[in-house]
């Protein structure tokens, strides 16, 4: 099962890269853990200012700003 | 274009009057509507195209270890074209910290990124005009670039908080980037959708803000009160910036309603600022990382800086 983290202080932004990362994965049928890192010291500790930042299984594949829908069902597919 | 659309809306299809003062105000509303969010889509589809915009991350690596005169230089010029929502103030003041950039150049990043971008930059030319913009824009970078200077005399790293110096920022990876015109067009897309997201209520309430000014205040009273013949106009202005709050964008057409009526530009000029780079969201994020008496004396150097700018505009002209 793919792990999936999302970088971010809370903020709007973070919430939406979230929720669209949960909604592809339920369209695409496959299941992932979905964690939401808040605590900032983890966050920097992957090297990313710009929030939300996304980590797939360990991987650094997006930072600052929501992600397209398109690269959303990659991470997810891959 | 714009003007023949809005005389349609509003002098046809509403059947408003020309001369009055509802009938200026949506005049006002519906062309700066139009021409603002043209722009703004317009201006972030392309930059994003061209993948032009910088990330923090990107910055960091350049001002580290600089000089710290062309440190400041870059972080001012950089932080002019780096967008970056708010939320991310805090990783990127750690950042720029652990980096072991200068705390005043970080403030000198700060004041110069949400007082200065280039998507306001070209919206500024297309609504107040080169000279008006380039006025705007160098009191801007300047403000900046003394401001941390200015904070820096206090030392100002007393007041940050102790997590942050233990903080241990990791290897950035680096990031597969979609460079086929295909990859483009869809990363330039989803900019415009997230800024458009972010700034429409600012932007929106500031065209109705000048549009209301624009329509019913009268043009006597500005030039008894505001035209640049009172000293305190301009420390009113910066006051009243302080608890306002929108981003650049936004405070375009209040600056345009402002300017047409007659108000000093020093005094507008002035305003712009302190509503733009001053607020209080801004604050309590950044309340995070740096206690109450930098971000007092933060807030003051900022308020005196604008005041002297203001002054200086308003006696040139």
């Amino acid at each position: 099962m793919k792990n999936i983290k999302v970088l971010g202080s809370g903020c709007k932004n973070c919430e939406i890269t979230a929720n669209l990362i949960k909604t592809a994965a339920e369209q695409a049928g496959v299941e992932i853990e979905l964690e939401k890192v808040t605590d900032i010291t983890e966050i920097m500790s992957y090297g990313v200012m710009s929030t939300p930042g996304v980590i797939v299984d360990g991987n650094l594949v997006h930072a600052g700003g929501v992600p397209v829908p398109d690269q959303v069902k990659q991470w997810i597919c891959e | 274009m714009f003007e023949a659309f809005a005389n349609l809306i509003v002098y046809q299809l509403l059947n408003v009057s020309r001369d009055s003062e509802l009938g200026a105000t949506l005049h006002f509303f519906v062309m700066d509507t139009l021409k603002i969010f043209v722009l703004l889509v317009l201006v972030i589809y392309i930059m994003g195209l061209l993948r032009a915009l910088l990330s923090p991350e990107k910055v960091r690596d350049y001002v580290r270890g600089k000089p710290k005169w062309l440190a400041r230089t870059l972080a001012i010029l950089l932080g002019a074209i780096t967008p970056f929502c708010s939320c991310s103030s805090v990783p990127l003041f750690i950042g720029f910290v652990e980096a072991g950039i200068p705390l005043g150049v970080t403030f000198s990043f700060l004041i110069a990124s949400p007082m200065i971008n280039e998507v306001a930059a070209v919206i500024l030319v297309g609504i107040l005009g080169w000279e008006l913009a380039g006025l705007y824009i160098a009191a801007g970078l300047t403000v900046a670039y003394v401001g941390g200077m200015v904070m820096e005399r206090f030392k100002p790293e007393r007041w940050v908080e102790e997590y942050v110096w233990k903080i241990h920022m990791g290897q950035m990876q680096a990031l597969a980037q979609d460079n086929s015109l295909r990859g483009r067009h869809n990363y330039a897309v989803a900019e415009v959708k997230e800024i458009i997201r972010r700034v429409w209520k600012w932007v929106l309430a500031g065209i109705g803000v000048g549009a209301l000014f624009h329509g019913y205040v009268p043009e006597t009273w500005v030039s008894e009160n505001l035209a640049g013949d009172q000293w305190w106009s301009v420390p009113v202005a910066v006051l009243m910036g302080i608890p306002l709050y929108s981003n650049a964008t936004g405070v375009i057409p209040v600056a345009e309603a402002m300017l047409g009526k007659g108000v000093a530009i020093g005094t507008t000029l002035a305003l712009m600022m302190s509503i733009a780079a001053l607020s209080l969201p801004e604050m309590l994020i950044l309340r995070k990382v740096i206690r109450w008496p930098a971000l007092a004396l933060y807030a003051c150097v900022l308020a005196v800086a604008f005041t002297l700018v203001g002054w200086g505009f308003n006696s040139l002209t």
